[in-house]
């Protein structure tokens, strides 16, 4: 189309030599050590601080167990979230923004039905900065009306946008089936209960449950750990308590049964999400579940996305993963797929979930998810960032960098048998529920059809 | 980061590498100079549909080959199609690096084009399309919806994604011209980074991609077109759309031909809306308040993605009570305010502080650090350039920013509104 004088696709396609073989691997090096301080100091605040100097940064992840099952709980907690760094009894707004730009840094806070985040970096000769901001906001944040009242505003803005999100949508329906009223399931507070929250009630919740005991701190960086326990031992002293921060309540297992197709009408595509119950990392068999998954759907190369994104092209993205909620751990599918091939997407699903539970994966199969776990891991614990996200997310199950050093070694360690029964074990398609959504006048005579699927709004 | 060296292939073919031994990876990237704005006019969406091709097979490898074996060999991979490029990478352990190399070279040598895969890649792309612009709220808002507003000549202002019938029309003929005008070794940037010994890599790539023959690179396109010659207006409804959404275009200095100008206008960005202290976010978002959201920024991917000409945006999502005129109100007193009075020293120091920090941060990720340094070989013939970027940009003065401020006028800009249709589930 472009040039006049082009060879055809198949003449491209083929060389006078011929093909030719895919190389070996190398030898391969492991990871550096990461020299670390793991310990927990007089407030009763985990810390967890790694020397990584790729780069003259410094990346933070504190993570407080935030459980609550008040009505207005979920609200609150979002409105204080928003609110945490809009001011303090020394610093205003802009002047906590201000002292994070001139480090290079930043502070975010995130709340879900388990914790609160606080996420930040900066450079690294900023620490002293950051971490200062920091307990100014946990000791002192002022939560002022007029910032409670706009953000509040700006919240159920920005919720009314969040809930037209499909996978926001889909997400609420499939907790919601699942869990019933579980806090767990109020991921997203409701623009009613925000408009509720009181600067009073996001005070208190902060003197309650903005708690050093039982909290992570991670720091990641062109640091040294071991004079960093001082520094933030003396920094965040004066944030102490002798409660612990609430852990949210455990979720009931979740059993295997019938999926529900929940009406969107007029929509274009529709969202598969099944679930089923898993193992957490901390479990033996961790590993050989965690190949089995891979085989499954979580990684590009694996039998759903083979079947029905390059084979059927029913999907842009189809994957399977892990959810660890706190001593426990679900597996979950996620499909997107064009309302015509909906139902055919969903018999293949299912189809793939059974041959995993019957078919016992190939050695060639384990090797290949074997590697990709192994290298997958270092690549994304090569930067600050990737690392102090990995580790934040191990503490949460008591974990730390022994579990990360040693983790290739476990996964080496797997046997066929040991993946072909966690397969067999974990992933036979009567373990798992879930939903579609979608245009149920569209997909309801298939969907039915297929059998294990009734039309309803969840959690009725 | 260590030094980055450069040489060239007899078959023209550029390559960069950028040692860095502190992780036992290694990432790959080959840099094609081809992006959306090369399509043809009746073929929207191609150089995107022709990325998902790449990766279908070759004269070595089976379709599905390329994912097993980056994947088996515990690495990871992907492409992406820009307005002046496309690339295609993978972060691979470092002993994996050869089979990266062959990988890269076996399809840029003899890809394997089908008419099952055109056919089956077209059905991907058209979920994707469904999964990132019409099944979503605000989807393709603005990088779809804002050039067709702001410009007029095909290459600049049609759908980068594609319209369904164009891609549906696509031939296996269309892809072979594609291939052999575009996808020649003088035409593309191969770039190295992370664990590997500089000799043996060069060793490895002579092997792999020596070989791969000679085509002329295609002789390089202006797309140049006259800035509008007053405000040009449009107007889209959104069947997912909560709120009402607008996005303002203007036209900006050549990236390449005006680099310091260009800077100037990144930091103006800064100024107006990076963190709670900017002035849209302090303004508009917390002093009136009239928007929930706002946002400034180079380019409609991020900065340093395309040639000239490039965009300037400014997108906000406001409540239906605030009119679109009164936001525009505010953002233009906002620039006449900076025309007329600089920022000063300290607020130049929170944007450059904070570019230099996540310039860093950009290149700890050894994905990006590769991506990055090729397209800087690619569009400025420099990748170490990147390395020099938080300077140039601390040497951006007050009246500088000033003077960015002031180019962007009202009356030659393109300001696109985004409609709820309401009642949207």
């Amino acid at each position: 189309m472009t040039s006049v004088d082009h060879r055809s696709a198949e003449e491209i396609g083929r060389t006078a030599t011929g093909p030719r073989p895919v190389p070996e691997l190398g030898a391969q090096k492991a990871a550096a050590d990461l020299s670390h301080v793991d310990t927990v100091l007089s407030n009763g605040l985990r810390l967890l601080a790694v020397r990584k100097p790729t780069v003259p940064l410094v990346e933070l992840r504190l993570r407080i167990p935030f459980g609550g099952t008040a009505p207005l709980h979920a609200a609150t907690a979002e409105v204080l979230a928003e609110t945490m760094l809009t001011g303090t009894a020394r610093r205003d707004r802009i002047e906590i923004d201000t002292e994070l730009a001139l480090i290079g840094g930043e502070l975010d806070t995130v709340v879900d039905p388990e914790r609160l985040t606080i996420s930040g970096n900066g450079l690294a000769t900023g620490l002293p900065t950051l971490l200062d901001v920091l307990a100014d906001a946990l000791t002192a944040a002022s939560y002022v009306d007029e910032e409670v009242a706009r953000e509040s505003a700006r919240l159920v803005e920005r919720l009314a946008v969040s809930r037209t999100q499909p996978r926001v949508i889909a997400r609420e329906a499939l907790l919601r089936h699942v869990y019933g009223d579980h806090p767990a399931t109020r991921e997203v507070p409701q623009a009613a209960d925000v408009e509720q929250v009181t600067p009073e009630a996001v005070r208190a919740l902060h003197t309650a449950a903005v708690l050093p005991r039982g909290s992570v701190l991670v720091i990641v960086g062109d640091i040294d750990p071991e004079r960093i326990a001082a520094d933030v031992e003396r920094v965040l002293g004066g944030w102490s308590s002798d409660a612990s921060a609430v852990v949210m309540p455990g979720l009931p297992e979740v059993t295997g049964g019938d999926l529900l197709l929940v009406p969107r009408a007029g929509a274009v595509q529709s969202q598969i999400r099944l679930i089923a119950q898993s193992l957490p990392r901390t479990d033996p068999r961790y590993a050989a579940l965690q190949l089995a998954n891979m085989t499954y759907g979580g990684y590009f190369s694996s039998r759903l996305v083979e079947n029905i994104r390059e084979d059927k092209g029913y999907t842009y993205s189809a994957h399977s993963g892990f959810e660890f909620t706190g001593t426990t751990a679900t597996v979950g599918v996620d499909a997107d797929t064009a309302n015509e091939v909906t139902a055919a997407a969903l018999l293949e699903t299912r189809y793939e979930l059974g041959r995993l539970a019957v078919v016992p994966p190939t050695a060639e199969e384990v090797e290949s998810v074997r590697q990709y776990a192994v290298g997958s891991l270092l690549t994304a614990t090569s930067s600050q960032a990737g690392l102090a996200s990995q580790l934040a997310a191990l503490t949460a199950a008591g974990l730390g960098v022994e579990w990360l050093a040693e983790h290739p070694e476990r996964v080496a360690a797997v046997t066929v048998e040991e993946v072909a029964e966690a397969a067999l074990d974990f992933f036979a398609p009567a373990r798992f529920t879930g939903v579609v959504v979608g245009d149920a006048a569209t997909l309801a005579p298939q969907l039915t059809a297929l059998g294990g699927v009734t039309v309803g709004e969840p959690g009725k | 980061m260590a030094e980055t060296s450069r040489f060239t292939l007899h078959n023209g073919l550029r390559v960069v590498l950028a040692p860095d031994p502190t992780a036992p990876v290694v990432g790959v990237a080959v840099h094609y100079d081809v992006g959306f704005r090369s399509e043809p006019e009746g073929r929207t969406g191609f150089a995107h549909l022709f990325e998902h091709l790449m990766f279908q097979g070759s004269e070595s490898l089976e379709k599905l080959a390329h994912f097993k074996i980056v994947q088996s060999s515990g690495g990871t991979f992907n492409g992406s199609t820009h307005p002046d490029y496309t690339d295609y990478y993978e972060v691979l352990p470092s002993a994996a690096l050869e089979r990266a190399l062959f990988l890269e070279a076996d399809r840029m040598r003899a890809p394997k084009l089908t008419r099952e895969n055109l056919a089956n890649q077209i059905d991907v792309v058209k979920e994707e399309i469904r999964l990132n612009v019409l099944n979503r709220p605000y989807g393709g808002f603005p990088w779809i919806l804002l050039p067709p507003v702001l410009y007029s000549t095909f290459p600049n202002a049609h759908n980068g994604y594609g319209d369904f019938t164009d891609l549906e029309q696509a031939s296996l003929d269309d892809c072979a011209a594609f291939f052999d005008t575009y996808y020649s070794p003088a035409n593309a940037v191969l770039t190295v980074a992370g664990d590997f010994e500089p000799d043996r890599a060069r060793d490895l790539i002579e092997k792999h991609f020596g070989d791969v023959p000679h085509r002329p690179a295609p002789p390089k396109r202006s797309f140049a077109e006259a800035p509008p010659a007053g405000e040009v207006r449009g107007q889209h409804t959104d069947p997912h759309a909560p709120l009402p959404a607008l996005a303002v275009g203007y036209r900006m200095p050549d990236p390449v031909g005006e680099l310091d100008a260009y800077l100037a206008n990144l930091v103006l960005a800064g100024v107006l809306t990076d963190g709670d202290g900017s002035r849209l976010q302090q303004r508009l978002v917390h002093r009136e308040p009239l928007v929930t959201d706002i946002g400034a920024g180079a380019g409609l991917f991020g900065p340093f993605e395309a040639r000239d000409p490039d965009t300037f945006s400014i997108t906000a999502i406001h409540s239906p009570d605030v009119s679109a005129e009164r936001v525009l109100a505010a953002v233009d007193e906002e620039l006449e305010k900076l025309a007329a009075t600089p920022p000063d020293a300290q607020e130049l120091a929170k944007v450059t502080a904070r570019w230099s920090a996540s310039l860093h941060a950009e290149h700890d990720r050894l994905m990006s650090r590769t991506l990055s340094l090729g397209a800087f070989e690619l569009l400025y013939g420099d990748p170490s350039l990147v390395s020099r970027l938080p300077d140039r940009m601390a040497a951006v003065t007050g009246e500088d920013v000033a003077a960015a401020a002031k180019a962007l006028r009202p009356d030659s800009r393109a300001v696109l509104l985004v409609e709820p249709e309401g009642g949207a589930k």
